[in-house]
């Protein structure tokens, strides 16, 4: 479980989070949505460390995160896997050797048993016969997937995915959506992910929080939004006339 | 931008420069990964720049012979001093200096663009997370490959130099082979080629640093990308002249 408390994050004069409280659990998909520019990627790197907030609290299952000292920090995030929007593989290795990196540097495995590992999650992203291929050789779908495969590799505890199926195929973006969450309730990892993509929040929305203008302007799970009379989840999640009016048909037949 | 402000920004990158280079003083998570990437970059510094090393260094010493038998000539300052005056000039000047200003462009740069690109691809930001000591694992194997390598580099240099000069001038007849031969056993000091090495080695760990200081830090986009770069030369090849006119005032 992650919480979070009273956020804040300015850049110079721009306010870009103001007072962010929320609670991601564990063993679930927890979204986090808003248009473009709402602040759902800072939110994230604040919360895995990468910038710091101006203001508020950060708990890992009851650790303070902000208060942690170097190596406190370092050993915390070896539990921490995060997909980042743009893959972030390095491309002058191949796919085995970026699988493999957070083993090389943090365990003292054998390589053989290392092999085995990335073999393994391979396995569970579906991907085969990529080992020795270089990132600029898969399509972007492959390397999102080996992306996944490198943040899961550690076993992480935490798993944090930044808009994980931006540029995707509808196709392959339910299978990544159905991935994430199926890991994540099989190893009961705390997950947050970042999209805009309407149909992961009706897929995999456990719980769901809607940022507007760096504010939270609604939270809640998928359910709630169904039978929500709140206009601004509603105009967000069924934006299109088209979209509206297919919810609106189906609350009728429910009746 | 006035004055004030230029000599304000300076001392802020410069001490950011300095809490950055702090980040250095760690163990390594791992030292067998460190080695990996060490070799690799050695590689690339190494091979990646001895033709072009070895190319400028013929002409330097071609043409401190040529140049300074010219400005002999006619007066009563024997012939063989060509031979003393190139090896010298290579060793205390050329070599080292030029060879590491060049490898500024050449190596600096790279190292620029290159953890520029990681930084603005989330790579650095995805070992972060990871909970790796980005600064330590992108500048130590550089650097370490950079201060094993470069003053190697800095040696041949200067040798090839002295044969370039040999040859050229030979073969425009501006001397005599005995005679540049005896130039360079003439007045030899030992004490010279270790002022050549303390160079070689600061000016590789002051392009090493500062060019992955420029990329770590670099704006989004690739016009910065490509500013990083420009300065990571710049600022080399600037540091590297101020630190030659330091090491001068010190050991001479
Ligand atoms: N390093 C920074 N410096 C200044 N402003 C920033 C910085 N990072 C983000 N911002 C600003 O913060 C706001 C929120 O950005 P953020 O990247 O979190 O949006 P987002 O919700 O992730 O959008 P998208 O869906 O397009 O990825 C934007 O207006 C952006 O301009
Ligand atoms: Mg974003």
């Amino acid at each position: 479980m992650i919480r979070i408390e009273h956020i804040y994050k300015s850049f110079g004069d721009k306010r870009v989070l103001e007072d962010i409280t929320s609670t991601f659990h564990r063993g679930k998909t927890n979204l986090i949505i808003g248009r473009s520019g709402a602040g759902k990627t800072v939110l994230l790197k604040i919360m895995v460390g990468l910038l710091r907030p101006d203001r508020g609290r950060i708990y890992y299952d009851e650790v303070d995160f902000l208060s942690l000292g170097r190596s406190a920090l370092r050993k915390l995030r070896m539990q921490i896997g995060m997909l980042f929007q743009g893959g972030a593989l390095f491309d002058s290795w191949t796919v085995e050797e970026n699988i493999r990196f957070p083993l090389d540097m943090f365990t003292s495995m054998t390589m053989g048993e290392k092999r085995k590992r990335v073999q393994e999650v391979l396995e569970k992203v579906e991907l085969d016969d990529v080992l020795h291929k270089y990132p600029s050789e898969l399509s972007g779908g492959m390397q999102k997937r080996v992306a996944i495969a490198r943040a899961i590799v550690m076993n992480p505890r935490y798993l944090f995915c930044d808009e994980p199926n931006s540029g995707l195929d509808p196709k392959t973006a339910l299978i990544i959506d159905q991935l994430i969450s199926e890991i994540t309730r099989k190893y009961d990892i705390t997950t947050v992910i970042n999209t805009h993509d309407m149909n992961s929040v009706m897929q995999i929305g456990d719980t769901i929080l809607l940022l507007q203008g760096g504010r939270i302007a609604w939270q809640g799970t998928k359910d709630e939004i169904l039978y929500s009379k709140d206009e601004t989840i509603l105009n967000f999640i069924f934006a299109s006339p088209f979209l509206k009016g297919l919810r609106e048909r189906a609350l009728r037949c429910e009746e | 931008m006035n004055i004030a402000r230029i000599i304000e920004h300076f001392f802020f990158q410069l001490g950011q420069w300095c809490q950055w280079m702090w980040m250095l003083a760690s163990r390594p998570e791992k030292w067998s990964v460190y080695y990996r990437e060490a070799i690799r970059q050695a590689d690339a510094i190494g091979i990646g720049s001895l033709p072009v090393v070895f190319i400028i260094s013929v002409f330097f010493g071609a043409v401190t012979a040529v140049q300074f038998s010219y400005q002999i000539s006619g007066t009563f300052v024997p012939n063989y001093y060509i031979g003393y005056i190139v090896r010298d000039m290579s060793i205390i000047e050329l070599a080292p200096t030029f060879t590491c200003m060049l490898l500024a462009g050449k190596v600096g740069a790279n190292i620029a663009t290159e953890i520029g690109g990681m930084r603005q691809k989330e790579i650095i930001d995805a070992m972060e997370v990871m909970g790796v000591n980005t600064v330590a694992f992108l500048v130590w194997p550089r650097l370490v490959a950079a201060l094993l390598v470069i003053p190697m580099l800095v040696v041949i240099s200067a040798g090839v130099s002295i044969v370039g000069g040999f040859y050229t001038s030979i073969w425009g007849n501006l001397f005599t082979a005995s005679e540049y031969i005896l130039g360079l056993h003439s007045f030899f000091e030992p004490y010279n080629v270790f002022i050549m090495l303390v160079k070689a080695v600061v000016f590789a760990f002051l392009l090493t640093t500062i060019s992955a200081y420029q990329g770590y830090f670099v704006g989004t986009g690739s016009i910065e990308l490509g500013r990083a770069s420009t300065r990571a030369v710049v600022f080399s090849d600037v540091a590297i002249l101020i630190a030659d006119y330091v090491i001068a005032v010190i050991m001479t």
